[in-house]
């Protein structure tokens, strides 16, 4: 495929040319004015569900659903049943991975058997097996002892330990963010201190350990301040953020569908949505301005989808009932570009993020023959009916959003083209 | 005014006209209610379904009994020994609910917002009885109907609502209910007990905080005290309930710092001796027998606003 007159942006300089390039194999030739053309996305955080929860969601349905939203490489959170705790689980995933022919797919190793939280995996072995990093995402390791220790064992693999910030104890039973929001709707509410004070516990070890920390999909201002600070002192952590936490709001939950940088306010809908029910919890206006400055003066390393599909099932109850989490692949990046429109980062940060950022958290380069086509104008209906992925829980469901993710080419092979599903030009 | 809601679910985005068309309504309910055969036909050949997925005697019979002044069909589905208890989920008794056909279902539940779950994937008119923490609609403007009947015009009165106000329905709905009627809402009880957004940052308007409950009492107009489930000690939210009743408990001595003849109300079912002293409950100045009388009243009115097939003329002839 050759694109004529495309805008090429090199994430790791910053600078864009425009030029004719050759995408994957073909002579077929396409305009491509207006349009851009990236390394492939790279995915830290995301949640395949299987083995354990394939209606929600499988190995090949969610790795053609990354590349529908630009993600060449996504890393599969092992919170499945059973736990990715395992070599031997490792190597069935990265089979099933191959197979699917989607995005590549990198495992991410359980921290404690069983997610359990109370003793460590095999870390070395599931770093032989080919883990890229480790982690208890959807939960914390809440024993601050048991994590110094997997901080100082896992400095042996070399690979970065990604922790999901949270005080349990703190959080409670709070099923969206604590504040003015949840104190109307009557919504038991999770405080911002509660990650903030996990942040805080977490830097503590990694200052005494000097382990690579990676700090999971941070939401609140106090939590970026805090690994600003860290940073500022030459700690070596890293962090991400989510694409709904950089432009939803616990409005949303009441029922508001304004993105963070809209000055006019779209209609309203119900309140009460479950699809708005994720963990951590949609902040407040400021957090997200606070995760936007983060990102754009480089305290946050990477954007990261926490692409967590749900069947219905799981979604389809009372707001208290449901799970926690949104289907994120497919809208990730027109949610990002609403925030470079704004003003609040320039592209190539954006860019960046996807890219380079989470490369160098996993300390692995891109990989040569990995590509997306953006166009960033292409206006379109979010219609979770035409999702690849089975997760259709996103409340941005029915909605218009501007940009999108035309192809996506895995090893210089296109294996996404938006053309298929009667989208772009 | 022709009545536009299709549901009440809760009155935090109601106008002052709505509120007040309900209580005008209240009136005229109140007048059916007064005759020998308390019954009147805008309901008749209307199905209103009662759900209750939450223990509750006095609202479900309230309920009924307004159903049945309107000569409505009622029918009930209850919790215990219904299907909720054995694991049915939320959206099985949406579809059984639809398939039985009811005009106006009529629901209380545990979970915080079940009834907007129940009013978006059905087309019966729905009433909100009461869901987790968040409101009772119905509650609010029959305390907001009790009040003005006992005091007049609610423009400038200062009501206190005391106790656990984080975990109340009632006390949302009746600052929903009484600040669109100009009335200023002043909450007090331990602040482990109150939003801490409202503490800390912007409480809604019209309502301020004083944890202090003599100082937040002095010269009110009225006082709303609010039910403490025993639980919140369990649950580090308050030392002892000792403590609280010393501390929080609405007793003769504090009811006798409001303004002079100021009334008393309570949402019930009451824990005599923890919020309230049994002396104030069952005093001279206690509104709260009226409450429960009103409560048909709004029941009916609301009813009758939602699914009347007849004029009001046809009510009060």
């Amino acid at each position: 495929m050759i694109y004529t007159g495309i805008t090429r942006l090199d994430p790791a300089t910053g600078t864009s040319t425009v030029a004719d390039a050759r995408v994957g194999a073909g002579e077929e030739r396409r305009d491509g004015r207006g349009l851009l053309l990236v390394p492939g996305f790279v995915d830290l955080h995301a949640h395949l569900r299987e083995p354990g929860f394939e209606e929600s969601e499988t190995v090949a349905t969610g790795a053609r659903a990354a590349l529908a939203g630009g993600f060449t490489t996504i890393c599969a959170m092992p919170n499945t049943e059973p736990a990715l705790d395992a070599p031997g689980l490792v190597a069935e995933l990265l089979a099933r991975a191959e197979a699917a022919r989607g995005a590549r797919v990198l495992v991410i190793g359980a921290i404690t058997r069983g997610r359990q939280g109370k003793e460590l995996a095999d870390l070395v072995e599931l770093a032989a097996a080919g883990c890229v990093a480790f982690s208890d995402d959807g939960a914390p390791v809440a024993d601050a002892r048991l994590f110094r220790h997997a901080l100082e064992y896992a400095t042996v693999t070399g690979l970065p330990l990604i922790e999901h910030p949270q005080d349990l104890a703190l959080s409670g039973r709070g099923v969206m963010h604590e504040g003015v929001t949840s104190a109307a709707l009557g919504l038991a509410g999770m405080p911002a201190a509660a990650e903030d004070g996990a942040v805080g516990r977490d830097l503590a070890l990694a200052r005494e350990t000097g382990a690579r920390l990676h700090l999971a999909h941070l939401s609140t201002a106090g939590s970026v301040e805090l690994v600003r600070r860290a940073k500022a002192e030459g700690l070596a952590v890293t962090a991400e953020v989510a694409p709904h936490h950089l432009a939803l709001t616990d409005e949303w939950v009441a029922g508001s569908r304004t993105c963070a940088w809209e000055t006019a306010p779209a209609p309203r809908v119900m309140a009460y949505d479950s699809a708005t029910k994720v963990n951590p919890p949609l902040r407040t206006a400021a957090d997200v301005r606070a995760c936007w400055a983060g990102l754009a003066d480089g305290t946050i390393d990477a954007i990261a989808t926490d692409h967590a599909p749900h069947a219905s099932i799981r979604k389809d109850v009372e707001y208290q009932e449901a799970a926690f989490g949104i289907s994120g692949f497919e809208t990730a990046l027109p949610l990002l570009l609403g925030g470079v429109r704004a003003g609040w980062a320039s592209l190539a940060t954006v860019v960046a993020a996807l890219t380079v950022g989470p490369s160098r958290v996993l300390s692995r380069p891109l990989t040569p023959g990995d590509w997306v086509v953006v166009d960033p104008e292409l206006e379109w209906t979010v219609d979770v009916t035409a999702f690849a992925s089975k997760g259709r829980n996103t409340p941005l469901a029915g909605r218009r959003l501007r940009g999108k993710v035309v192809l996506a080419a895995v090893g210089d092979e296109i294996r996404y083209d938006a053309r298929d599903a009667g989208m772009g030009r | 005014m022709t009545w536009r809601r299709r549901h009440v679910l809760a009155t935090d985005d109601w106008s002052r006209d709505e509120i007040e068309q309900v209580l005008e309504t209240t009136e005229r309910m109140r007048e059916v209610l007064s005759r020998p055969i308390r019954r009147a036909p805008p309901l008749r050949g209307r199905t209103v379904i009662l759900f209750f997925a939450e223990a509750s005697t006095r609202t479900r019979v309230s309920f009924e009994l307004a159903a049945k002044a309107l000569s409505a069909d009622v029918v009930n589905i209850s919790a215990s020994g219904s299907s909720v208890e054995k694991g049915e989920t939320l959206l099985d008794t949406v579809r059984t609910l639809e398939a039985l056909g009811g005009d106006v279902v009529v629901m209380r539940h545990a979970a915080s917002g079940a009834p907007y779950f129940v009013a978006q994937r059905t087309g019966a008119r729905v009433i909100n009885a009461g869901d987790g923490w968040h409101a009772h609609p119905t509650q609010g403007l029959l305390d907001a109907f009790t009040l003005r009947g006992a005091l007049g015009d609610l423009a400038g009165k200062r009501i206190v609502i005391a106790g656990d106000v984080v975990h109340s329905r009632v006390a949302r709905s009746d600052i929903h209910a009484l600040v669109p009627l100009g009335a200023r809402i002043t909450l007090s009880g331990p602040p482990t007990l109150q939003p801490s957004a409202w503490l800390h940052g912007a409480p809604p308007e019209g309502v301020e905080f004083e944890a202090d409950l003599d100082r937040a009492l002095r010269g009110a107009d009225a006082v709303i005290a609010l039910r403490l489930q025993r639980e919140r000690q369990e649950g580090g939210l308050i030392p002892s309930l000792r403590e609280y009743a010393r501390v929080w408990g609405l007793t003769e001595a504090r009811v006798a710092l409001m303004r002079e003849g100021a009334p008393v109300m309570h949402p019930g079912p009451m824990n005599e001796g923890v919020e309230i002293d049994a002396a104030v409950a069952h005093g001279g100045r206690s509104l709260i027998e009226t409450q429960v009388t009103n409560g048909v009243a709004v029941r009916m009115a609301l009813l009758y606003l939602l699914a009347g097939t007849t004029s009001l003329e046809a009510v009060a002839a």
